[in-house]
């Protein structure tokens, strides 16, 4: 026999290699937008302090004569556009999953499953076209303000967008818990609602929760929609009825029209820095949940 | 034995998809007394017990023709709700399957979502359904501890404590001993005997001397065809068919 030049045991360690190095590219890119944001934003406190960005009530970059460049009001808004879609998306999202995994004919399920990934298909910037045109105006008819363009039609809209995540993530979860425990409880007399509430969400709880944080993550870091949908008044946040600005709307508006390597410049890259560390422990708790969850099946 | 018939089914045939999995079955199982079902596995003994509380209607696709009936009405009737049925005829699983739950919670859960309310009386009923599946002693002083962390005999038994709470007429065991270790087994089957008094049983098993312990009544399944039905004991001794014959003496399944 001749000796291949590659042997087997080479060719192991090369495939092994390459996926290592694969890993070592999406660790270095995430570091590197990491370091990014970071060596952006630190010039932005040269001339404002850290304690000014975390508790002013108020961004005004512009005023005439004292700027002040305060994050709460977006972060605030964003946390609010983000809990009001949260708040519609978990339970409608759940009742979805449960809905699809136990209750729904096969037919059903066979236009449902499809229907929920196309949904997260559409483009954001259609999602906050429907927000001007469709539901801001029933906003503003139900409750009588001016365009209907704020927090609350900016949380329907993420709820609409996180929805897809949150139902088939928790649907994933819902199937994968055995078939044993279904069937225990049905054979005492339980419903199938009852089965499902009662014996698979918790049973799922996990995967679900990791469901609703990615949906979550998705919800916080969205930009596109938020900026058509909530109005952008640049003040502090007091009703999901009037207008807010998030952190990404913000990013998004000024960092178009901002003049290069001011102060207001890098305080975006301040506020990008925010977004980016939120959006990461989030997905870290996900994350962490998930594999607990596997871990356990 | 004089005793009444509880459930019957007549000319039963049942389909996975176009599989035919159990042929022109007809059988009656008897009130207060224990039927067995025996036979080489893949015959349809599962398949079978699983119609009697309308289990395998959850199947995809599956399709069930002639007529099962308890008290002389059929478990299909309009009025006749397969949750309701599922009160009155319980189930005792293969492997073990407690739910991820307390061991009281695991008992409560069948009460609750038969709508009874009364904590004190749910207490009362956990308990008692506990001492009639002889577990009470051995989980006692731990029934908020985890199910799940019980020794598979030991689930087995909380299954047919839970199975007991919500007191049903006809239980169904599913070979109750296939994955229990010898003590376990015999445990379960003397509380097999034991509730023989206040239940009608069925009893599916591939343990011919289980059947031949636990039976009043067996009936042997071969290829899905009932081959032979018969007391028990003529079954063991006097078997009429060459095929009943061959399985008991061990010279196949
Ligand atoms: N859910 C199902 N779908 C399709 N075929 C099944 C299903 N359950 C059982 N079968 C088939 O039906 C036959 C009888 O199975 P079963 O009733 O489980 O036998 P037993 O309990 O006697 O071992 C087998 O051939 C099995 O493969
Ligand atoms: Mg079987």
């Amino acid at each position: 026999m001749i000796k291949p030049f590659i042997t087997r045991k080479h060719q192991e360690k090369l495939i092994e290699w390459f996926f290592f190095l694969n890993g070592i590219v999406v660790v270095a890119i995430l570091a590197g937008i990491f370091m990014l944001l970071l060596m952006n934003a630190i010039p932005a406190f040269r001339e404002v302090s850290i304690a000014h960005f975390l508790s002013k009530p108020i961004w005004n970059p512009d005023a005439y004569d004292q700027p002040t460049y305060g994050l709460l009001p977006m972060l605030v808004s964003s946390l609010m556009v983000t809990v009001g879609s949260l708040v519609v998306a978990i339970p409608l999202g759940i009742g979805t999953a449960a809905y699809l995994s136990d209750v729904a004919s096969p037919r059903v399920r066979e236009i449902a499953k499809p229907a929920v990934e196309i949904l997260a298909g559409i483009p954001s910037v259609v999602v906050g076209f429907l927000g001007i045109v469709l539901v801001g105006p029933v906003i503003s008819k139900l409750t009588g303000t001016y365009n209907g363009l704020n927090a609350l039609n900016g949380s329907i809209l993420l709820a609409v967008m996180a929805l897809p995540t949150i139902i088939s993530l928790s649907e994933d979860a819902l199937t994968s818990v055995p078939r044993s425990y279904e069937e225990a409880s049905l054979a005492l007399g339980a419903s199938r609602w009852q089965t499902v509430i009662l014996v698979k969400i918790p049973a799922a709880a996990s995967g679900i929760l990791a469901a609703c944080m990615l949906g979550m993550g998705r919800a916080i870091g969205e930009t596109m929609t938020v900026l058509m949908a909530t109005g952008n008044a640049a003040e502090f946040p007091h009703s999901f009825l009037g207008p807010v600005k998030t952190m990404t709307s913000t990013i998004a508006i000024e960092l178009g029209e901002v003049a290069y390597y001011t102060t207001h410049f890098y305080m975006l890259f301040a506020v990008g820095l925010i977004l980016f560390i939120i959006t990461f422990i989030i997905n870290l708790i996900s994350d962490i949940i998930f594999h607990k969850h596997t871990r356990l099946q | 034995m004089a005793n009444n018939i509880r459930m019957k089914a007549e000319h039963v045939d049942f389909y996975y998809g176009s599989n035919q999995t159990l042929k022109d079955i007809t059988l009656d199982i008897y009130d207060h007394a224990v039927t067995a079902i025996i036979g080489p596995s893949g015959c349809g003994k599962s398949t079978f017990i699983r119609l009697l509380n309308r289990m395998n209607e959850l199947v995809p696709n599956s399709k069930l023709e002639g007529v099962i009936s308890i008290d002389g009405e059929s478990i299909v009737a309009e009025h006749m709700d397969p949750v309701d049925l599922r009160r009155k005829v319980g189930m005792v699983f293969q492997k073990p399957n407690p739910f991820p739950k307390s061991i009281f919670e695991n008992i409560a859960y069948g009460l609750k979502v038969n709508g009874q309310k009364d904590k004190g009386l749910i207490e009362q009923r956990v308990i008692l359904s506990l001492k009639k599946a002889a577990l009470w002693d051995e989980v006692k002083d731990r029934l908020h501890d985890s199910a799940l962390r019980l020794s598979g005999g030991q689930q087995q038994r909380l299954c047919i404590a839970r199975c007991l709470a919500i007191e049903p007429e006809v239980i169904l065991f599913d070979e109750p001993c296939a994955s229990l270790d010898p003590i376990s087994t015999s445990k379960v089957e003397a509380l097999i005997l034991e509730l023989k008094k206040d239940y009608t049983i069925v009893i599916v098993t591939h343990n011919m001397q289980q059947a031949a312990r636990v039976s009043d009544f067996t009936g042997f399944f071969y290829m899905g065809e009932l081959i032979e039905f018969d007391k028990t004991e003529v079954i063991f001794t006097r078997p009429k068919d060459k095929r009943t014959e061959d399985y008991i003496t061990g010279r196949f399944g």
